[in-house]
């Protein structure tokens, strides 16, 4: 072995690379979590990554080394990769009606018209319209 | 930091395609076309998830062998700040590891495979951590020019299709930033210093300028598996296009605190917006990347080392009944 520029490997027992044995056994890198990170109080907590991990503190530790290192962090959950139950991408037909129902959504609800229209055939004053006058009288 | 891609171009003769479901190839192309992110559990041809799975795997192996040289200069670092700065990137880059290694995962290979590729020389990672840190010089043009080198390729390739690749390369530039100012702020320390120290950062831009270069990986042969994979957005752009990016935006500044970069023909051509330079050794990259490099044994080896020396507690704390799922994103 050639001499090395670190000192600290020249002093370790390098093992042969050359017996094809492998390193790793199966699941030596024991399970995955998903780990869910919060900001800050109040905020939501959003999927940032996974980590490697025997038991949840574990996961929990790595999870703060790998992502509450450098940004503001006030929470983290880690959940097993195999606790998390999903749709399929391959499902999407199941909210296709989703865009369809915009009875739920607030922008779907326009009277203004009728209520003008109303107010004109019944000699009711608009309100809004009654502001504005007055504003441009005080301007003047 | 990362490396050059390798993309395999292997001359078997078969396409890329063959084999696939026509019509889930057409959906796919068009998602992609659309712009729209690809996830693990989407339907893909297997040429794209072979070539993601080795692309992540080989930018992974990058950033834990990259931790290996810079790592040799913490007990070494002059003063406690650069210490505490250097041991702050050391661990960025492992963590940047461990991320990619996660995103490769969801495509089927697990993190055990992937390391035992990486110890047997099975797996490749950037070629230019088979070279040495000589000196603290060497350390600070690291972290200034391979880390800029590097962004510029994160950068591209953060806008690739496949979703958990680019949700960790945006993670990952942002903390690359950190370490691109810090290698600034170490080669200019040196280069305004004394005469002794700009000598010493001069040396180490001689010497690390080849590995420079090679960096991004020789010119791309123009071939048809090069153009499916930039249609499928697994490659963004040529080795070729992303040097010159990285010559544009690097050599100026470079030139502006007056080191000799040591190539003669080095010059942007104003007619073409082009850098002229004279083509690294690339049967030195090939010699070096094939394991021939002054320190590919060592390298290897000493994750070998850490590996084995692990493995009793890794083994310790395995849970009788845990079973292994992919990750989900």
């Amino acid at each position: 072995m050639t001499k090395s520029f670190d000192p600290r490997v020249n002093r370790m027992e390098l093992p042969s690379n050359d017996d094809g044995k492998e390193v790793l056994d199966k699941q030596e890198n024991w399970e995955t979590y998903e780990v869910f990170h919060q900001k800050k109080r109040g905020d939501q907590h959003i999927h940032v990554g996974i980590v490697h991990a025997a038991n949840p503190e574990m996961a929990i530790l790595m999870a703060k080394e790998s992502f509450g290192r450098r940004r503001q962090t006030a929470n983290i959950w880690v959940v097993k990769s195999s606790a998390v139950n999903a749709t399929s991408y391959n499902d999407q037909d199941i909210f296709e009606t989703t865009p369809e129902k915009t009875y739920r959504e607030a922008s779907d609800y326009y009277c203004m018209d009728r209520i003008r229209k109303y107010q004109e055939e019944h000699g009711i004053v608009n309100r809004k319209e009654a502001r504005r006058k007055k504003k441009e009288a005080e301007e003047k | 930091m990362y490396g050059n891609t390798l993309v395999e171009n292997k001359k078997n003769g078969k396409s890329l395609t063959e084999g696939e479901d026509p019509v889930k190839l057409t959906e796919f192309e068009a998602r992609i076309a659309r712009g729209e992110k690809i996830e693990p559990m989407d339907w893909m041809p297997e040429a794209y998830r072979k070539q993601l799975i080795r692309m992540i795997e080989q930018h992974a192996h990058s950033e834990i062998i990259g931790a290996l040289p810079e790592g040799t200069w913490i007990t070494r670092a002059p003063g406690f700040r650069r210490k505490l700065a250097l041991m702050a990137k050391v661990q960025d880059e492992i963590g940047h590891g461990q991320m990619l290694y996660s995103a490769a995962e969801t495509l089927g290979k697990t993190r055990e495979q992937m390391l035992n590729d990486l110890v047997s020389g099975k797996s490749k990672y950037s070629n230019v951590f088979n070279y040495p840190a000589m000196t603290w010089g060497d350390t600070a043009i690291i972290a200034w020019l391979i880390d800029a080198g590097a962004i510029i390729n994160q950068v591209t390739n953060a806008k690739g299709s496949y979703g958990p690749y680019c949700r960790a390369l945006d993670r990952i530039c942002s903390e690359e930033s950190f370490h691109l100012k810090y290698g600034h702020d170490n080669v200019v320390y040196l280069a305004t210093g004394t005469k002794e120290q700009r000598a010493l950062v001069q040396d180490a831009l001689t010497r690390w300028w080849t590995p420079i270069m090679h960096f991004h990986g020789p010119p791309d042969k123009v071939s048809e598996h090069t153009a499916i994979l930039m249609k499928w957005k697994v490659k963004m752009a040529t080795n070729d296009e992303m040097r010159q990016k990285f010559l544009d935006e690097y050599v100026p500044k470079v030139w502006d605190l007056g080191l000799v970069i040591p190539d003669p023909k080095l010059r942007k051509n104003e007619e073409t917006e082009q850098w002229e330079y004279t083509e690294p050794d690339w049967e030195e990259f090939k010699r070096v990347i094939n394991g021939d490099g002054p320190c590919n044994k060592e390298r290897l080896q000493v994750r070998r080392w850490a590996e084995e020396r692990g493995a009793w507690v890794r083994k310790a704390l395995i849970n009788a009944e845990q079973k292994y799922s992919i990750p989900l994103a």
